[in-house]
């Protein structure tokens, strides 16, 4: 019987590459002829462009052209008559103008510097209209989203927690928080001839990016290749083929050249999406033994004008807790504002952070522990659907939690606990995100010197995919990782889902089980054994000894039948333990643990630093990240990295990533149940948690700027 | 020299007061014809004009990046950064905002830590660059480089070059003498897949291991 290696720490493979400066992203690619494409935005929020002067800017040194929508050559699927038209915004197909920041020209020259300085030197000229960005002002024109699923939803009684002995009525606010991966997001396009056209673009899903360039362009999908081998981080922004992505192909076809569109970090904030400003309200009911009785969350969000953004802001109120009575009401508000996109733990961040808010509120108004109050409304099964969970060992998260932070040092009296000057305070914070596996393949190829590659058209945007890759493959075939290579970032390898929703180790990785699975059985076959044995196998030795030069196969991976029997989640509790400063409002993250039930961890060391990283993140959402608008003008005022905090190194202490580490029997052979969203998830909640613990004061506005504490 | 501009100039005024290059870019075909040797237009017409100009718009600029000296002509616009990836094709230093705000661009510059896209590139004349790719000494990594594969200091990969181009200075300025003092001394390198605990152990490695870094 072979030894079971999945989980044993192995560093990132591509390590070398990323520490040596040898791992190219996408906008790393030399070719000749390369030229770079700057665009132009709008400066007004609302309205047409009624002219735009080129002059200047096409006459400017090494300019080859400047598209606008007076000039521009029609991409294809952008017209009505499209066989598979292209969803969202439409660059340079109209001149209307939806938000602030919409380019409106792209000017292509030959270096970056020249194209950067002929931008500045077209002049638009536009009829303005009114506009509306603010978001509080317009909330009660939200409507019900179109897509069926964000229908209001009731469960027993609606509002059911108003007649309740026990009762927390609150507003939660979250903020627009800007994914800003640290790579800017780049696409490099080149054409041969007419009908075939390479990509490298900052994807987070190669076949999914190859579909919406050819259905753009109305090209076969196999004359769209495209490259996405590293990725600079990503977090929901990658997940969609951006207007500037298209943008970009077509001026490479313009121009007979190839073409390298960077966005400016400032152009992150408006084209690339974000997590969506939300006011959502929460309704608790309970008995006063701290049994819930309803729960009403209703919530409002962000979307643009031009296209609508919906995510799961409400649904975790519908699970997380067993009780008899829920209702939630989703809406969204357009705006004069760029279309959001789902970021790391779409809408369920969003949503926890309102739910676990409110249930700690619930529980100072019970005098009940937050930790008590959650065991005694333990959800058993997933009442939305009515479903046994697949797996679900959140009871053993709160008490490994509790331990590690240590919570028996918490005061059920917030304000209690000092430490010199500084007030202290435990909080938790529990999520769940929906645990996915979708159909994927992969190629299988044993070499004359026992060596094996694995291919799939997967992406890795930062965890470590082809390592988890390589860890599986190295325990199916009972062979060293060194032996094993793993290639993916290509759209011409066997076709994979998107990565996101944290699903790709469940999808891709039974792709790689089975093939190394497949390849074992074959071996067998060969060699006329039972095709189920479990013989140790030296795979040189086999391929040498069928008279083989190598050995391919292939396989398609997905779901079983049985698999709908099940609600399938991963689930995390968060514990902060904060010091806050009651003279200045400073907060100071003391110990950060995430307890993690996500199945079964196919690498310890990968999977504990994606945990930290998505703590990281969540301190971003409890403590530092707003994007803001200057509803005078429509336009962010915050668009960069010194206006826009993202957590930096001094604001992050050691963070504590606990493992389950249970396979989950249902959801895929390997038992993940993935860990990218439900690291976010819950984190913010236990942050905000702690510092009321610690003060008193409840901030249910994000971020927890200092401010907020000095009342 | 910034380029003179003269939008909306009508073309034949800008015959007589534009630059060489509007001379012969705005000028147009027929007045090209009628004013110059045919020689001149053909060259017009094979931007013969913008090699001439771009001769005189740019700077010699000599540099030692990673042990290679240079001998550049430069915009005096081109930031260092710019250079570097689009010049040299020394793509490990990244671009991450272009504003000195995250710290992905991270060099060496005489030994100091600079971020190199707030550094125009004719500033650096005859001085010594490292960059990422210079670090490591042949295939032997720097032992900061192991340190960040050892402790995972990185997801992603797009901040580690100035992440560890940073540490490594971060070590050499005296600034590495516990983990507060790392944290905030690492704070002008952003990592948004957040690997800050990771990359500080790795420089406390490093720092107590008394390596050369």
């Amino acid at each position: 019987m072979k030894k079971d290696t999945i989980g044993e720490p192995l560093s990132r493979v591509d390590g070398r590459l990323k520490v040596t400066g040898g791992a190219k992203y996408s906008g790393e690619y030399k070719f000749p002829g390369l030229t770079y494409a700057v665009l132009v935005p709008a400066t007004i929020v609302n309205g047409t462009v009624t002219a735009v002067d080129i002059k200047a800017a096409k006459y400017a040194p090494g300019v080859l052209a400047v598209i606008t929508p007076f000039n521009a050559e029609k991409v294809p699927g952008y017209q009505p008559d499209a066989k598979k038209p292209v969803k969202g915004l439409k660059l340079f197909n109209d001149n209307q103008v939806h938000f602030n920041g919409q380019p409106i020209a792209l000017v292509i020259a030959d270096t970056f510097e020249r194209a950067t300085y002929a931008a500045t030197l077209v002049k638009a000229t536009y009829q303005v209209q009114p506009f509306e960005t603010d978001f509080r002002k317009n909330i009660d024109k939200g409507v019900t989203p179109n897509a069926g699923k964000y229908k209001d939803y009731v469960r027993g009684e609606a509002d059911a927690y108003k007649n309740a002995q026990v009762k927390i009525e609150q507003e939660y606010i979250q903020p627009s928080e800007m994914h800003n991966p640290m790579e800017l997001h780049v696409t490099t396009a080149y054409w041969e001839g007419d009908n075939k056209v390479t990509v490298y673009t900052k994807s987070q899903g190669v076949m999914s990016s190859q579909r919406a360039i050819a259905a753009a362009f109305n090209l076969e999908p196999q004359n769209v290749l495209i490259n996405a081998r590293f990725v600079g981080g990503a977090f929901g922004s990658s997940l969609r083929t951006w207007p500037h992505e298209i943008a970009a192909v077509q001026a490479a076809k313009f121009v007979k050249h190839p073409v390298k569109l960077t966005l400016t970090r400032e152009q992150m904030f408006t084209l690339v999406g974000y997590r969506p400003l939300t006011i959502q309200k929460i309704g608790l009911g309970a008995t006063a033994d701290g049994k819930l009785t309803g729960i009403t969350h209703e919530s409002h969000s962000q979307t643009a004008v031009y296209e609508e953004f919906t995510e799961n802001a409400v649904n975790v109120s519908r699970f997380l807790y067993q009780s008899p009575n829920v209702n939630t009401r989703y809406k969204v508000v357009p705006l004069h504002i760029g279309v959001p996109a789902p970021m790391r733990g779409p809408g369920e961040s969003t949503g926890a952070y309102a739910l676990e808010s409110a249930l700690d509120e619930l529980s100072y108004a019970l005098n009940i522990d937050p930790i008590e109050l959650r065991l005694r409304n333990y959800a058993d099964i997933d009442q939305e659907r009515n479903l046994p969970w697949s797996s679900k060992h959140l009871k053993e998260c709160y008490q490994l939690g509790a331990d590690r932070i240590g919570w028996a040092n918490r005061s059920p009296k917030p304000g209690t606990i000092k430490d010199g000057d500084w007030l202290v305070g435990y909080g938790i914070g529990c999520g769940a995100f929906g645990a996915y596996r979708g159909h994927a393949e992969a190629k299988l190829k044993l070499m004359a010197d026992g060596s094996i590659n694995i291919q799939s058209a997967t992406t890795d945007i930062g965890p470590g995919t082809n390592t988890a890759m390589i860890v599986i493959a190295a325990d199916v075939l009972g062979m060293p990782a060194e032996k094993i290579t793993f290639d993916l970032g290509n759209s011409s390898l066997p076709p994979a889902p998107t990565q996101g929703g944290s699903s790709t180790v469940s999808s891709v990785g039974s792709a790689v089980h089975d093939v190394c699975v497949a390849l074992r059985q074959k071996l067998y076959t060969l060699q006329g054994k039972p095709r189920d044995s479990m013989d140790e196998i030296d795979y040189a030795a086999v391929i040498k000894e069928q008279n083989l030069p190598y050995l391919e196969i292939s396989v398609g991976s997905e779901s079983g039948d049985n698999a709908k029997n099940y609600s399938m989640y991963s689930f995390s509790a968060h514990f902060a333990k904060v010091y806050v400063h009651p003279l200045t409002g400073v907060v100071k993250i003391k110990n950060l643990i995430a307890v993690v039930d996500a199945g079964k961890i196919v690498n310890q060391k990968t999977a504990a630093s994606q945990m930290k990283g998505g703590a990281v993140g969540g301190i971003g959402m409890a403590m530092t990240e707003e994007a803001i608008i200057d509803n005078r003008f429509g336009r962010y005022i915050n668009g960069n990295f010194a206006d826009y905090h993202v957590p930096v190194n001094a604001d992050i202490p050691q963070i504590e990533a606990v493992f389950i580490n249970k396979p989950d029997p249902v959801i895929n052979p390997v038992g993940t149940k993935g860990i990218g969203e439900i690291s976010l998830i819950g984190v913010a909640p236990a942050i905000a948690n702690a510092v009321f613990n610690a003060t008193g004061i409840r901030v249910r506005d994000l971020p927890i700027t200092p401010d907020k504490l000095l009342s | 020299m910034p380029e003179k501009e003269t939008p909306g100039v009508p073309e034949n005024e800008n015959i007589l007061s534009g630059t060489r290059r509007d001379f012969l870019k705005q000028s147009g075909f027929l007045t090209a014809v009628a004013l110059t040797p045919i020689g001149i237009v053909k060259a017009a017409e094979s931007h013969l004009d913008e090699k001439v100009a771009a001769f005189f718009e740019k700077m010699p600029l000599k540099m030692e990046v990673n042990g290679v000296s240079h001998q550049l002509s430069v915009e005096p616009r081109s930031t260092l950064l710019e250079v570097l990836r689009e010049q040299l094709d020394l793509t490990g230093t990244k671009k991450g905002c272009d504003r000195g705000q995250c710290g992905a661009c991270t060099v060496h510059v005489n030994g100091k830590r600079v971020n190199s896209c707030l550094s125009l590139a004719i500033t650096n004349n005859n001085k010594t660059i490292t960059t990422i790719e210079g670090l490591a000494d042949g295939d032997e990594l720097h032992p900061m480089q192991q340190a960040f594969i050892d402790h995972d200091g990185f997801q992603c990969g797009y901040c580690t070059s100035g992440q560890i181009m940073s540490a490594v200075a971060c070590i050499h300025e005296g600034h590495a003498g516990s983990e507060t003092e790392i944290r905030e001394f690492m704070s002008g390198n952003i990592c948004r897949c957040g690997a800050y605990p990771n990359i500080v152990n790795a420089i406390q490695e490093v720092s107590k291991g008394g390596n050369k870094a």
